[in-house]
């Protein structure tokens, strides 16, 4: 084996240009792709992120049937004690959740005296809040970074519009569950920077605020925010809290709840799917110039040694060994393109970094890409080239096994 | 014993709809530790018959036995461990291996055909390059060799595996005259030395005056002397 990898590699280093130009070919493309699968995993993992710990969380526990009424807010479907209190044991006993935040999410109307618009009132406790969607203090960008009873966090866009400033006095009207209206007092405590999506007109009081201006003579929660240890964990723990929880049933004999994962609650999932589907199509054009300029070399290498092959095939060499030699040779001119383009996509990545470029994303301004070489990315796309090589080098290496020794013998 | 027996073997080359028949009811015998040539003019068959013996290809009628096998039966994989086990190749253009050096090339049928193990492989290949006065060159690529230096190399990786039998065809036909006679005495010694038996296709006189039979061909028939030598009764002499 060891005398057929030396040959297998003398050869590939027998034309030095074509193997260089090859090797070029296929470490620009692998390249290409590194860098492109770098870029776009941070530009996903800061949308991720940015939705994630801004507002949604990575998981959202309701009462079956909310998801579906969630552009009216409806009151009648919030999760009363004792649904919040199996919540809250249920999430207790996940190691994978890191923190939890019980909201009341209502639609209201807000008033600086003069003019009036609607807003989407979310009433939370401050600290599970913060520890559920970190993100949340630092879109605070006037103001306190608390949300104290009493006070108010105004969404950017609104409070523009409506011209409040710190310190000013609003009222939020609401309709109660049972359809009467009450209002309430709030001092502007904070402006909030805007997210991209539904959560623009998101202002934020305390949860008890909440219950008052609702008039909720018992705890009743809209939804509870759930913040992971890892993302990636999401699926799973979806699938065991629908589990755990999907054995609690109404008076009906249907589940109480609905367990939703971030990627069911935001349209921005689509953009990060599509995303992945921009990546699997430039790793099919990855394979698809892989697979053509391997072939295309080891072809010509087969035709250009015809002769050779007749000598080796009268001399007693063993088809398989024919087939081998080739597939190794492919596979040679395959490594060293993964390898080279591992490289230059690594460089590539460094350059991006150092360069600090700059994007904006939705209401986001002057965000630095920061773009990571994850080795598991440059794995698979490596693996992903020898795999194709392989398959490209077949043809050729079989060719080259079934040539008649007489007439290889015969080309000049 | 005799070690290539042929017998009423014909071949057919079909191109088109035209049928060619190559070699037509050729019978001979050659002898263990014998120098065979088949001569003839160009397009008299001896190559065909070459690639026949040498399992490169079938016969179309007539029986062939090679060391004792019937060659006619051989699919191509028993094919090459046949020509791996008992035939060595010697060739016009010597067809070395570029990208290994000589010893490599000496090498190649033990590791590739044989398979043989590391210190006896090393050990043969050392002997056999030293044969063929080859040791100074060991180290060289083939496009480092002059034509009768890698010829030389050429009959070492021939004579490594210790064949029964070793196929040469128009070994001198690509080297000057001296370098020739150098080869032909060398094919000689070997023989003498190792007791194979060797068979060529030639034209060159020299090789004919070497050896101990001849066969002559012409039109894919073999013409028979008037007076064979004696026990070579199917042999011809010129």
């Amino acid at each position: 084996m060891f005398k057929l990898v030396t040959i297998a590699l003398r050869n590939v280093f027998r034309y030095k240009r074509r193997t260089l130009l090859t090797i070029s070919l296929i470490g620009i493309g692998v390249a290409f792709v590194l860098v492109f699968v770098s870029v776009t995993a941070s530009f996903k993992s800061l949308m991720i992120s940015e939705i994630t710990d801004s507002m949604l969380g990575h998981v959202q526990i309701h009462r079956k049937g909310y998801v579906a009424s969630l552009d009216s807010l409806p009151l009648n479907l919030n999760l009363g004690p004792q649904a919040i209190k199996t919540v809250e044991e249920t999430l207790a006993g996940f190691p994978e959740i890191l923190a939890f935040s019980p909201r009341i999410k209502f639609g209201g109307v807000f008033s600086n005296f003069i003019e009036s618009t609607n807003i989407r009132v979310n009433a939370v406790d401050p600290d599970k809040e913060t520890a559920t969607v970190p993100l949340l203090s630092s879109r605070i960008i006037e103001g306190s970074r608390t949300i104290a009873p009493g006070t108010i966090l105004v969404p950017e866009l609104l409070a523009r519009g409506m011209k409040v400033k710190i310190g000013d006095v609003a009222v939020v009207v609401a309709t109660n569950e049972d359809g009467s209206v009450n209002g309430f007092q709030f001092t502007v405590g904070g402006i909030l920077r805007s997210v991209t999506g539904p959560g623009g007109r998101d202002g934020y009081i305390h949860i008890e605020d909440g219950r008052r201006i609702l008039r909720l003579e018992e705890p009743s929660v809209s939804e509870v925010a759930v913040r992971l240890k890892k993302i990636g964990s999401r699926d799973e723990v979806v699938a065991r809290l629908e589990k755990t929880l999907g054995e609690h049933k109404n008076a009906q004999g249907r589940p109480v709840f609905e367990i939703h994962g971030w990627t069911k609650l935001t349209p921005f999932f689509n953009i990060v799917q599509m995303i992945d589907v921009m990546t699997f199509f430039i790793q099919l054009m990855l394979i698809a110039v892989v697979l053509i300029s391997i072939m295309n070399v080891m072809l010509m290498a087969v035709y250009e040694r015809t002769r050779e092959i007749g000598t080796m095939a009268a001399i007693g060499t063993q088809p398989g060994r024919i087939i081998s030699l080739f597939l190794l040779e492919g596979l040679g001119l395959g490594l060293l393109g993964a390898a080279a383009g591992a490289a230059l996509g690594s460089l590539a990545v460094v350059l991006l970094n150092v360069s600090q470029v700059r994007f904006n994303f939705g209401q986001q301004k002057g965000l630095i890409l920061s773009s990571k070489m994850n080795p598991v990315d440059i794995l698979t796309i490596s693996l992903i080239v020898v795999a194709v090589t392989l398959l490209a080098s077949l043809r050729p290496a079989r060719r080259a096994s079934a040539l008649d020794p007489i007439k290889a013998l015969r080309q000049v | 014993m005799d070690l290539v027996v042929a017998e009423s073997i014909s071949k057919d080359y079909v191109n088109g709809k035209v049928r060619i028949r190559a070699l037509n009811d050729v019978s001979f015998r050659v002898g263990g530790g014998t120098f065979v040539s088949f001569v003839g003019p160009s397009g008299s068959g001896k190559t065909t018959l070459l690639n026949l013996i040498g399992c490169l290809d079938r016969p179309t009628s007539g029986r062939l036995r090679v060391a004792g096998t019937d060659v006619a039966g051989l699919d191509r994989r028993k094919g090459a461990r046949f020509r791996g086990r008992h035939l060595g190749f010697i060739f016009q253009d010597f067809n070395l291996i570029p990208v290994l050096t000589v010893a490599e090339n000496v090498e190649y049928p033990l590791v590739m055909v044989r398979g043989v193990e590391g210190g006896k492989r090393r050990a043969k290949v050392a002997r056999l390059v030293e044969a063929v006065g080859m040791a100074d060159e060991r180290d060289k690529f083939p496009d480092q060799l002059s034509g009768g230096q890698k010829q030389r190399v050429a009959i070492a990786r021939a004579l490594v595996t210790e064949p029964d039998l070793v196929l040469a065809d128009e070994p001198t036909a690509n080297l000057d005259s001296h370098t020739a006679g150098l080869i032909i005495r060398l094919m000689k010694s070997m023989r003498d030395t190792l007791g194979t038996t060797f068979v060529f296709s030639t034209h060159d006189m020299r090789i004919v005056d070497a050896v101990d039979v001849v066969h002559t061909l012409r039109d894919g028939t073999l013409v028979k002397a008037a007076d064979p030598g004696p026990g070579r009764e199917g042999e011809s002499r010129v």
